[in-house]
């Protein structure tokens, strides 16, 4: 079967200060669909660009994306800002993704419009189901953002990716800023909206633990290359790379 | 019988807001023994950094204190900087960013300890190598931003135990890091308060991190204490059903997978 997204030898390189500095070395993966890949690294491996390469916020300098069988970075103008609505993200802090003075309803509403995917009569109806497939209350649609909790906003901005039917929604440390009794909720909501509708997620994350709850397959990554990259549980229990061994071996465990 | 550091006896700390007031800690009663390690445990609003900030006397100047804590192990009511070093979360902010490493890591000794120029900057030398920067001669001329995330905290470890304070409060140190730097700061930590013989308060959301270096265990909730107790304790037999859910909620290689494998 054809894979939702093939990535084949990425490279992308910063100048900081003078200095290259190089976040994505010849970068390759695949990614079905309803599957969720890990990308597990630490701070500075590249895993935030390749994310936003994905997503065309980032140019690579080389390499090949296709995405639902299409040249993903040779899209422009119209048809890129119509494919665009495939691919959608959650980011850590859902009160910078957002205007905080907007309520809930336009926050749902704008993706809606910009992407034509539904009319402006039809609008109030589908914020609605929106709120509801992320469990929340159709009630809170005319609340501000500010208003809500941190957990309630970070399901609003699954919702809003939610908005335009994406194939594949990137999720950037989606959980890390979560209170702990939240995150569990909000893991077990993405592995719910996932079953019911195919969605793949690439899911970032520095915390191998998390991403093994979620995550089918994992790649590790260092210095922007994929260092190691398998199915989750058995790279947890073999791990191959140096990195990968580190990444394990700091998950604090329960001491009971 | 280990003595007491510090005894807290029916503090509240409260904000007037709009009319009305808010209650960041309400009633807390704990003690804190010389030379532990004390974790406390709390998710967003629970006020463990309130907590924090009432222990170094460093709460803002419109918040209201009520109740006691008496420092049956300071011969004097403690001195923010000298008696109580304080590691906050985010040393990109708790670092000035235009003074050099040298000058903020040896500021703590010559104020407190009275220590002039050079054996201040010998003393900041010295807290360099402890915290285990590399190359820490050529670090005393850096500046903070020459620095990675993790080697920050450890500057701002060096800044906090420079005037050999006896407790040293951690909020959160590692909650801005990645997890393989997270663990270097807390067995950095763990490692500096046995050789010194300080005592720690580690301001935590992460149980399970707790669990592995804590000698007691504190957990609070909307301001309140929720239950305390040796470490082992509470994780084996947590008598109330709040501090279950945060064990329960702990994620690591033993919990449930929420996907079928592929």
């Amino acid at each position: 079967m054809q894979p939702l997204l093939a990535v084949e030898n990425l490279a992308k390189t910063f100048r900081s200060g003078g200095r290259r500095v190089t976040a994505l070395d010849d970068v390759s993966l695949t990614l079905g669909r309803g599957e969720t890949l890990g990308l597990v690294g630490p701070s500075g491996s590249g895993k935030s660009t390749l994310a936003r390469v994905l997503l065309r916020l980032v140019a690579p300098e080389s390499g090949r994306i296709e995405m639902e069988g299409e040249d993903w970075l040779a899209l422009r103008g119209k048809a890129l800002r119509e494919r665009r609505a495939r691919v959608q993200m959650v980011f850590q802090d859902p009160l910078a993704a957002f205007n905080p003075r907007a309520t809930i309803a336009s926050a749902l509403a704008d993706p809606l419009r910009i992407h034509g995917t539904a009319g402006r009569a039809e609008r109030p109806r589908r914020v609605g189901e929106l709120l509801e497939r992320v469990g929340l209350s159709p009630d809170l649609a005319p609340r501000a953002i500010h208003e809500v909790s941190g957990g309630q906003r970070q399901r609003v901005a699954i919702a809003r990716a939610l908005a335009t039917n994406p194939s594949l929604i990137v999720l950037d440390e989606a959980v890390s800023a979560l209170d702990v009794s939240v995150r569990g909720r909000i893991l077990e909501l993405l592995a719910a909206i996932q079953k019911t509708d195919g969605v793949s997620y690439i899911f970032v994350s520095h915390d191998v633990a998390v991403v093994r709850v979620i995550a089918h397959r994992v790649a590790i990554m260092d210095a922007g290359r994929i260092v190691e990259m398998g199915e989750t549980e058995g790279i947890i229990r073999e791990p191959g790379s140096a990195t990968a061994r580190a990444l394990v071996a700091a998950v604090p465990r329960l001491h009971r | 019988m280990t003595s007491l550091l510090a005894e807290l006896r029916g503090l509240s700390v409260s904000y007037p807001t709009a009319g009305r007031t808010a209650f960041a800690l309400r009633e807390v009663h704990l003690d804190i023994a010389m030379g532990e390690r004390l974790a406390i445990i709390g998710e967003s609003g629970s006020g463990k950094t309130t907590l924090a900030l009432a222990l170094a006397s460093i709460l803002p100047p419109q918040a209201r204190l009520a109740g006691r804590i008496d420092w049956p192990g300071l011969a004097r009511a403690p001195v923010a900087g000298r008696d109580v070093g304080f590691v906050f979360q985010d040393p990109g902010s708790s670092l000035n960013p235009v003074m050099r490493i040298g000058e903020q890591v040896a500021e703590g000794a010559r104020r407190h300890l009275g220590l002039g120029r050079s054996a201040g900057l010998e003393r900041a030398l010295s807290l360099l190598q402890r915290v285990r920067i590399p190359d820490p001669e050529a670090a005393l001329r850096g500046y903070p931003h020459q620095f990675s995330g993790g080697q920050r905290q450890r500057i701002a470890i060096a800044c906090a135990i420079a005037a050999r304070p006896r407790l040293l409060i951690a909020d959160e140190p590692t909650s801005a890091l990645d997890m393989v730097v997270q663990a270097e700061i807390v067995r950095l930590l763990d490692g500096l308060v046995r050789e010194e013989g300080m005592t720690l308060v580690f301001i935590t959301h992460d149980i399970g991190l707790a669990s592995g270096f804590a000698d007691r265990i504190a957990v609070f909730r909307d301001g309140a204490l929720v239950e305390a107790g040796a470490t082992r304790e509470i994780l084996a037999k947590p008598a109330q059903a709040y501090t279950r859910s945060l064990i329960a909620a702990h994620i690591d290689f033993a919990s449930p997978r929420l996907i079928e494998p592929a």
